[in-house]
């Protein structure tokens, strides 16, 4: 198992698209390793022989008609919207 | 009755006062209007009320309904048409639904009548209310402490006499936790019991939406209500749906309720231990025999939880990119800028703190060792009821090891908070039912941190009994807890506002 020691913080931020204030990134490293560490114990039990389960429940595939149905105006779907124009979501330009 | 008698009222007798035609549902809904602006200085447990919407509903609403005229308090986490749904949080401050979710159309078809918003820890992580980014929400018993959480808003509304009924939502106790903190029943209903549709994602395999109320009883009307297979939730069950009801009132002879040696941990409160143990002997005397068994892997539940949850978690709130709802961040120079900037003024510390710890238990080279590890002793956790079950009808515990803590007593330490679920998160990990019924009050003296034996005072701090049951068997811990509640007086206490 992974050491609590390897977490980096700054790193994951990254990954998460999650901006952290130095001072934060500092808190977080120290608590997560706190967490990490007490989570440490997972390491003792014997797993060989167990499946992973997603869901405490068994439900596998879920299929239902494919049949059109009422649901959203374009204006509701955009009601709620930080910037639209034009019936459209507006987002940050992603091209040079 | 005086109109100022009524927001104290059982949704049960209510019901039959609104049938009668005593009063009408316009009236119920003034007087507790009247109510929580008299209390909400004191105690902050709404976001946000629209009486205005609830007076319409209530002028034209069929009593003879199995709601019909109750006004329902709801967690701000589930989206309820026109209104707003913070979660709590900065990032959502501006957002109203445009839709229900299927629990409030299925609450309205019954006829509820959804009035306000409650308050809650930021996207349901924490177990005080105190992450919420709006307000703090007080105890109503003392106002010095937290109500619980993360459902914490509808528990203290319920216990003041500010709402009939609420509802919340459990993902590691959430539900159960703030109900026993507040001396109210709240319930986790099975995974796939009560549809999701419309409950903003913490993590789904885990996130149930479950009623809080003054009685067993009226848990089990909201249930009715609420409970049942919803095509637009794949997880939900396609199984029937029982009349919650019908073992209200039977006794307990032959039931068989086990004690997990587990749960005798350090660091239950004495008064709690005593409470419970006080609890244990009334149920004998109600005909149930207390077997003792053994849910091994008890210890490992809340790291287990945690790296699920987390991981869940920071895949669920990946939507929050401030793109099509949501705050978005001003003037970003580039895409990376936006979402960064957007999420890191949006969400507040333990939410960020808890995306960190889930995209690090799923990144390259951990995902085995963190992730996959958890599932697996999720699934012993799981096999552990399994086997508990086949010896007995329910499981008894405390729900949660120490009565409310006081405000701001553990925000500093996440491992302390994160604790507090010791007893409830496993249900959630298992996928089976659970309530939280009063079985006591502990003399604490409001001063003096919760350790502090010494001086007390009268003032007292309500402790919870919980019951859990195997998953669809909600009835069985309906039919046990009611038959403990009017047995004693504890539901009747009500905290002086």
């Amino acid at each position: 198992m992974a050491k609590a020691s390897d977490l980096d913080v700054a790193y994951v931020s990254k990954l998460a698209r999650l901006n952290l204030t130095d001072e934060e990134t500092q808190l977080f490293q120290k608590q997560l390793a706190d967490v990490l560490k007490y989570a440490e114990k997972l390491r003792e039990v014997d797993v060989s022989h167990v499946e992973a389960t997603a869901h405490a429940i068994p439900i596998f595939n879920v299929f239902r008609e494919d049949e059109p149905r009422d649901w959203f105006t374009a204006q509701e779907a955009l009601s709620n919207a930080p910037h639209k124009a034009n019936q459209l979501f507006v987002v940050t330009k992603v091209v040079e | 009755m005086s109109r100022s008698d009524l927001p104290a009222l059982t949704i049960a007798d209510l019901q039959s006062l609104l049938r009668r035609k005593e009063i009408s549902p316009r009236e119920v809904l003034d007087a507790l209007c009247a109510r929580i602006e008299t209390l909400e200085p004191k105690i902050d447990a709404y976001l946000s009320i629209d009486f205005q919407a609830a007076a319409k509903e209530a002028d034209k609403v069929d009593v003879d309904l199995p709601l019909g005229g109750v006004p329902i308090a709801i967690k701000d986490i589930i989206n309820v048409k026109g209104q707003p749904c913070t979660c709590g949080s900065k990032i959502l401050a501006n957002y109203r639904s445009p839709y229900d979710a299927t629990v409030i159309q299925k609450l309205r078809a019954a006829g509820a009548v959804p009035f306000g918003k409650t308050n809650m820890d930021e996207f349901a992580m924490g177990s005080s209310t105190e992450n919420s980014s709006v307000k703090v929400t007080r105890n109503p018993w003392d106002m010095s402490r937290v109500p619980g959480g993360s459902s914490g808003g509808s528990a203290a509304a319920v216990a003041a006499d500010s709402a009939f009924g609420g509802l919340g939502t459990d993902t590691g106790g959430s539900i159960r936790q703030p109900a026993s903190l507040c001396g109210v029943v709240g319930v986790k209903p099975s995974y796939g019991r009560v549809s999701r549709f419309g409950l903003v994602a913490f993590a789904s395999s885990l996130d149930q939406v479950g009623p809080l109320t003054k009685t067993v009883r009226d848990s089990a009307l909201i249930m009715n209500a609420m409970a049942g297979h919803d095509p637009q939730d794949s997880t939900s069950l396609n199984e029937p749906v029982p009349d919650y009801t019908k073992n209200l009132g039977r006794d307990l002879k032959g039931m068989r309720l086990g004690l997990p040696k587990e749960y005798m941990i350090e660091g239950i409160d004495p008064e709690v231990k005593s409470a419970v143990d006080v609890a244990l002997k009334q149920l004998q005397s109600l005909g149930a025999e207390i077997v003792d068994v053994s849910l091994p892997h008890t210890d490992y539940g809340i790291a287990v939880y945690y790296f699920l949850a987390t991981a869940e978690a920071s895949a669920n709130l990946a939507r929050f990119d401030g793109v099509r709802y949501g705050y978005r961040a001003k003037d970003p120079k580039d895409l990376l800028d936006h979402y960064g900037r957007t999420r890191e003024e949006g969400f507040g510390a333990e939410v960020k703190r808890r995306i960190i710890l889930g995209t690090y238990v799923l990144s390259s080279g951990y995902y085995d060792a963190y992730y996959v590890r958890a599932q697996k002793v999720r699934e012993l956790i799981r096999q552990d009821f399994v086997k508990a079950f086949e010896k007995v009808d329910a499981i008894v515990s405390p729900t949660s090891p120490v009565p409310a803590f006081k405000l701001g007593e553990r925000t500093a330490d996440p491992l302390a908070m994160y604790l507090a679920d010791i007893f409830t998160n496993t249900g959630n990990l298992a996928g089976i039912c659970g309530i939280s019924v009063p079985c006591g009050l502990a003399k604490m003296n409001g001063n003096q941190p919760r350790n502090d034996r010494g001086s007390r005072t009268l003032s007292g701090l309500p402790i919870g009994l919980q019951i859990l049951g195997k998953a669809l068997d909600e009835t069985h811990i309906f039919q046990i807890a009611h038959a403990y509640e009017q047995s004693t007086d504890w539901h009747k206490q009500r905290p002086k506002v």
